[in-house]
């Protein structure tokens, strides 16, 4: 009986959690699908590590409402994000725009792989002896057995 | 010593730049792509006639500040009395913008900590917010008598910010 109960009050919730997105997307899925693309583009400058699309901020809720009458009005998806880096500048854009502003943002990470990759070959090849084992005469062996001897019957 | 083992302290040296630099720095600063370019041309209700409105054409020929507030923003008080404090010296007119906010809301908090603008406009849908970029409230906005946008300040104003860059470019603007 208990489940039944807790079942029934999570079904409700699960209801009611949905119902918040129904009026949006009763009204045009069309409309929606268009503020979707365009609003994963760009980002939510309150909250700045995500994209507009998905925050609820108030500022999110304005923008996207925004969008949304310039799409109804028949912008096109390249007019709409002018619009929104006309008012708000580069940072708007959730991918940086690859100007050569931002090349070494876009690039930067891959040169350092690269140099550091060149650098590491350049050390290990300087360097060829390292890897051979030194070799002994006679009456070094016969210290290096003495050492030997003398650290194992240490206690 | 060893001159190759120069290099990696070097470029270290360089990283640490960089760090010291970046950390004076604030990372949610969005800078304003409007500085230089004309002010969005609004036209919005006085909050005080409703019935009257004010358009940015109505301020060109001026020199003036416009401050955005809400009476549910909490770093507006901080500025507030600095607001109160240069409104007393005429320097400049200073319209404030009420961003999302209800009316009554809006004039209670202005009768109860001082009014400092000369004219308060409404916004209640943020429209014109977005128009100016607006993304945290309070922000404020130094506009030249050619409708230009010369100057941003994001969150509240500080005597430093005053001090440093606003009336030194006052200065210039409008001697």
């Amino acid at each position: 009986m208990k489940f039944w109960i807790v079942f029934w009050l999570t079904w409700h919730m699960v209801l009611g959690a949905q119902a918040a997105q129904a009026p949006e997307l009763a009204e045009d899925p069309m409309l929606e699908r268009r503020l979707l693309g365009i609003s994963d583009e760009l980002r939510c400058l309150v909250c700045q590590n995500e994209s507009l699309a998905g925050s609820r901020a108030d500022l999110a809720l304005d923008l996207r409402r925004e969008i949304r009458s310039l799409i109804r009005s028949g912008k096109s998806d390249t007019e709409i994000l002018a619009f929104m880096v006309e008012r708000y500048g580069d940072f708007v854009r959730y991918r940086p725009p690859f100007t050569p502003v931002t090349w070494l943002l876009w690039l930067g990470p891959f040169v350092l792989l690269v140099g550091g990759a060149g650098v590491l070959v350049h050390l290990a090849r300087s360097s060829p002896s390292s890897t051979d084992p030194p070799v002994l005469d006679g009456a070094q062996r016969a210290r290096v057995r003495a050492l030997l001897d003398d650290t194992e019957s240490a206690p | 010593m060893n001159r190759g083992g120069l290099l990696p302290l070097v470029l270290f040296g360089v990283l640490v730049a960089f760090l010291a630099v970046g950390l004076t720095r604030n990372p949610r600063e969005v800078p304003s792509p409007l500085i230089g370019k004309h002010a969005p041309l609004f036209v919005a209700p006085v909050l005080h006639a409703p019935s009257t409105s004010l358009s940015a054409q109505d301020m060109r020929g001026k020199v003036w500040l416009l401050n955005v507030w809400a009476s549910w923003c909490v770093a507006c008080q901080q500025e507030h009395p600095l607001l109160m404090e240069f409104a007393k010296r005429k320097r400049l007119p200073l319209v404030g913008l009420d961003y999302k906010d209800k009316r009554e809301e809006a004039l209670l908090w202005l009768t109860r900590h001082g009014n400092p603008y000369d004219v308060v406009v409404v916004d209640s849908d943020g429209r014109i917010g977005i128009d100016f970029g607006v993304y945290g409230v309070p922000e404020t906005f130094l506009i030249d008598a050619d409708g230009r946008v010369r100057f941003k300040h994001i969150g509240p104003l500080t005597p430093e910010v005053l001090r440093d860059r606003l009336l030194p470019l006052i200065k210039v603007l409008q001697p």
